[in-house]
């Protein structure tokens, strides 16, 4: 296989959240448009010099991306629609640097957002995927919660993971979405509460859920040097990489694709795990954590539950994780949930991330998760990123 | 182990009737091949005449070779079931109403996971067999149910939301002077039904076998009922159609006599009145309360049972006129399908092959006991089943129907 080239060159800059909230009246393209401006006004950088965009939105329908230009009244030359769910936010990334790299584009605004009304889960659950509709939705139409409830009974099963393993990982997220403004869970959390949950979907209980809400997040990703002549702080890409549908004959999910392209992602970035000072995984359910841990190389195959007791995971902890309290104690803003890790480690090697700050931070691993098309989820990637230097 | 269905309670006559809802029915086309096998009660899945990979989902292409050559086929149904969970929150009213609400996750011997609705007696991480069940919306569903039958298993909660099962139901079987009605009620009442009302299209003429045949159990109840009538039609529905859960329409005017030559229409005009007039009149009586009911307590009305014949599909020209007002009732069953299709009443129709009764003496053998036909229409509301071909002569020529229409043209006429 030819080697693939460094991402040198390349900025992603100005992290940016507009605030969430839990129903919303205002559509997708409202999220969206309050997004871009927030990264015009906070880059200094002219609407008309935006020259590239990508979008990522469950609801932004019947309008895509394109649609959304006009909305906008943008004139990009270059313009992507990623409909990936939870991976949105790292191909994204990818999918940008190498735009920006080749000189298709100058600065391309990434931008994530969702509304959500009263009755749009219903709605996106019900007409998620073909395959959905064709052969879970009419088994219960449990949602996203039966899906994970079944992996989740599974990896419980066959490696022993306890629900306070779980509610270890979903106690940290909370401590460490304190001290995040835009969190909307502001009250702490006990293990006691953890465990005395109400079911949802056994074993999944009420804390192991995401609450679906509206927001947006967005960064930009321009070169090295404009971002030098804007002065602004910016991170370095060291490595990423994406896989959909990766092991197709397994018979339930057990792992993601990341297991595929885990040791690409190191050796490109020349690092290994141990390098890495804070993490940030996709949290739709706590169990894609643990699977996270295992095939990004933190533990072996399994391990995760022995990983997860030995570990404080909270911002001053032994292994930082999710930061921002990640989408459990966040909330779940559509497709920006596929934002929301890589937007907070923009912030945490920036600098810009006040009291979530993680001291020291300069290697951070992003990783996404997204589309449950039947039973499994499809997508997955990763990023390794790197303060840049002034 | 399964709780056996207690008996209906007596309704509170005040008490608002619960509304039918319907589980989800969207489906692409492709997996509507799902419900071509579920309707006649058998197990299919997508193969791949290519590479013979079993697909599921269905698909549009072979997901492991890319071919376009996808056949419906029978596979093998066991798997095991690797993950299960118990829903207490769904996002559809239909499963709101009915939760807590069990699924899985069945590793099939046949190479796909599929998600299923998990019976109560299915153990955790333990062998399962899967069926291909109609639901309320009349889709098909996959169903894992435990490897050996366990005792009342068909009385699961799951399950009853598939069938039509006649236990403690009110049955109305609207001709039971012939030697097939009266074979129905008897398999009614041996199938637990708690009352059989049996029509009487000849109150008038005495009949001592009959009038015996409805002392022989206090759960008979005779009713008058000509279905030519319409005043006749409409008076029962008065007073008994609130009370009719399955109706099983067994009139049938079965004479000999071709189409050119017949000397008038007169014997056409009196079969399609009976088969196809007579239908429709019970329809318009007895359909819209059926419909009110569907969701009425633990034994709503659920299903409408029309005895046709494998003739409705292929003419048989020696009777051709009847052939042709049994074709017309079959197509006048399907709109019906689709107008009970909102409530979620199942319509079943039955297509036998000759019935051993004084009207086919003169046929060869083989020839159906009624008996047989009762049994298997019990069966298929039972199983749940839409279409069922009753015997060896109606799944022969419903297998060369398929094969080649035109041979069986030719064959009949010969
Ligand atoms: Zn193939």
């Amino acid at each position: 296989m030819r080697s693939r080239q460094s991402y040198d060159g390349v900025a992603a800059a100005v992290p940016f959240t507009v605030p969430y909230a839990r129903y919303s009246t205002h559509a997708a393209h409202w999220w969206l448009g309050r997004a871009l401006a927030a990264l015009i006004r906070e880059s200094g950088i002219a609407k008309a010099d935006i020259d590239g965009v990508c979008v990522s939105s469950f609801t932004l329908g019947p309008d895509t991306a394109v649609g959304l230009m006009q909305h906008l009244g943008m004139s990009p030359r270059w313009l992507d629609h990623i409909p990936m769910g939870g991976a949105s936010g790292v191909v994204a990334l990818r999918r940008a640097a190498r735009a920006v790299q080749a000189g298709d584009a100058e600065v391309i605004a990434c931008i994530a957002g969702d509304t959500n009304h009263v009755d749009s889960f219903r709605h996106t659950v019900s007409q998620f995927s073909r395959f959905a509709q064709d052969a879970v939705y009419p088994y219960g139409a449990g949602g996203p919660n039966a899906s994970f409830a079944l992996l989740t009974d599974h990896y419980m099963r066959q490696y022993g993971a306890t629900r306070e393993d779980f509610g270890k990982l979903c106690v940290a997220q909370r401590d460490n979405a304190l001290r995040n403004p835009h969190a909307l869970m502001k009250k702490p959390l006990t293990l006691a509460q953890y465990l005395d949950a109400r079911p949802i979907t056994d074993p999944i209980h009420l804390f192991d859920c995401v609450m679906p809400c509206a927001g947006a997040e967005g960064f930009l990703v321009m070169t090295e040097e404009r971002a030098r002549a804007l002065k602004l702080p910016r991170v370095r890409i060291r490595s990423t990489i994406e896989r959909h549908n990766a092991y197709p004959d397994d018979p339930i999910q057990f792992r993601g694709g990341w297991a595929m392209d885990r040791d690409a992602l190191y050796e490109h970035a020349g690092l290994s795990p141990a390098d890495v000072d804070f993490v940030e995984t996709y949290d739709d359910y706590p169990v894609i954590n643990m699977l996270q841990f295992e095939d990004l190389g933190f533990c072996a195959k399994g391990e995760a539950p022995a990983f997860v007791r030995e570990h404080d995971f909270t911002i001053d902890g032994s292994f930082p994780f999710n930061t921002s309290g990640g989408q459990l104690s966040v909330g779940q803003a559509g497709a920006a949930g596929g934002y929301l890790g890589l937007v907070q480690a923009l912030r945490q090697l920036t600098n810009v991330a006040g009291a979530m700050q993680v001291a020291d931070a300069r290697i951070g691993l992003v990783s996404g998760f997204g589309m449950i098309n039947y039973d499994r989820g499809l997508c997955s990637g990763a990023a390794l990123l790197e303060r840049g230097t002034a | 182990m399964t709780d056996a269905t207690p008996k209906p309670k007596r309704k509170n006559p005040v008490a608002r009737t619960r509304l039918p809802t319907l589980p989800p029915a969207s489906r692409s086309r492709a997996a509507l091949g799902l419900a071509r096998a579920a309707a006649e009660g058998r197990f299919e899945m997508q193969a791949c005449a290519d590479c013979g990979a079993v697909q599921y989902p269905p698909r549009e292409v072979c997901g492991s070779c890319l071919s376009e050559r996808l056949d419906w086929r029978e596979v093998a149904n066991g798997g095991a079931l690797i993950a299960t969970t118990t829903l207490r929150h769904s996002n559809d009213p239909y499963f709101r109403e009915r939760l807590p609400w069990r699924v899985g996750t069945v590793k099939m011997d046949a190479g796909p996971s599929v998600v299923a609705h998990v019976h109560e007696d299915c153990h955790e991480a333990g062998r399962v067999r899967l069926a291909l069940k109609l639901d309320r919306s009349g889709q098909a569903v996959l169903h894992a149910l435990p490897a050996e039958d366990t005792p009342n298993m068909n009385d699961s909660p799951q399950l009853r939301e598939t069938h039509c099962d006649p236990k403690h139901r009110r049955v109305l079987v609207t001709d039971g002077r012939s030697t097939l009605g009266r074979a129905m009620v008897k398999a009614l009442l041996d199938a637990g039904a708690s009352t059989v009302f049996i029509g009487d299209p000849a109150t008038w003429k005495a009949d001592a076998g009959f009038d015996a045949f409805v002392a022989s159990d206090p759960r008979i109840e005779p009713v008058a009922l000509d279905v030519t009538d319409t005043d006749s039609v409409d008076r029962l529905a008065a007073s008994i159609g609130a009370k009719v859960e399955i109706l099983i329409n067994t009139a049938d005017h079965l004479r000999d006599g071709g189409v050119m030559n017949a000397r008038d229409v007169g014997l056409a005009r009196d079969a399609f009145d009976v088969n196809v007039l007579g239908l429709m009149r019970l329809a318009q009586a007895f359909g819209p309360t059926m419909c009110f009911r569907a969701a009425d307590g633990t034994h709503g009305a659920v299903a409408w049972v029309n005895l046709l014949s494998i003739h409705a599909l292929a003419a048989l020209p020696a009777r051709g006129a009847w052939s042709a007002s049994k074709a017309a009732a079959l197509s006048a069953a399907l709109t019906l399908r689709a107008e009970f299709g909102g409530a979620g009443i199942r319509v079943m129709n039955v297509f036998p092959g000759p019935i051993d009764d004084e009207w086919e003496q003169l046929t060869p053998p083989p020839k159906l006991a009624p008996s047989a036909v009762a049994a298997a229409v019990v069966r298929g509301l039972r199983d749940g089943v839409e279409d069922l071909y009753v015997g060896d002569v109606a799944e022969e020529l419903r297998a060369r129907l398929r094969d080649n229409q035109k041979a069986v043209e030719r064959e009949l006429g010969g």
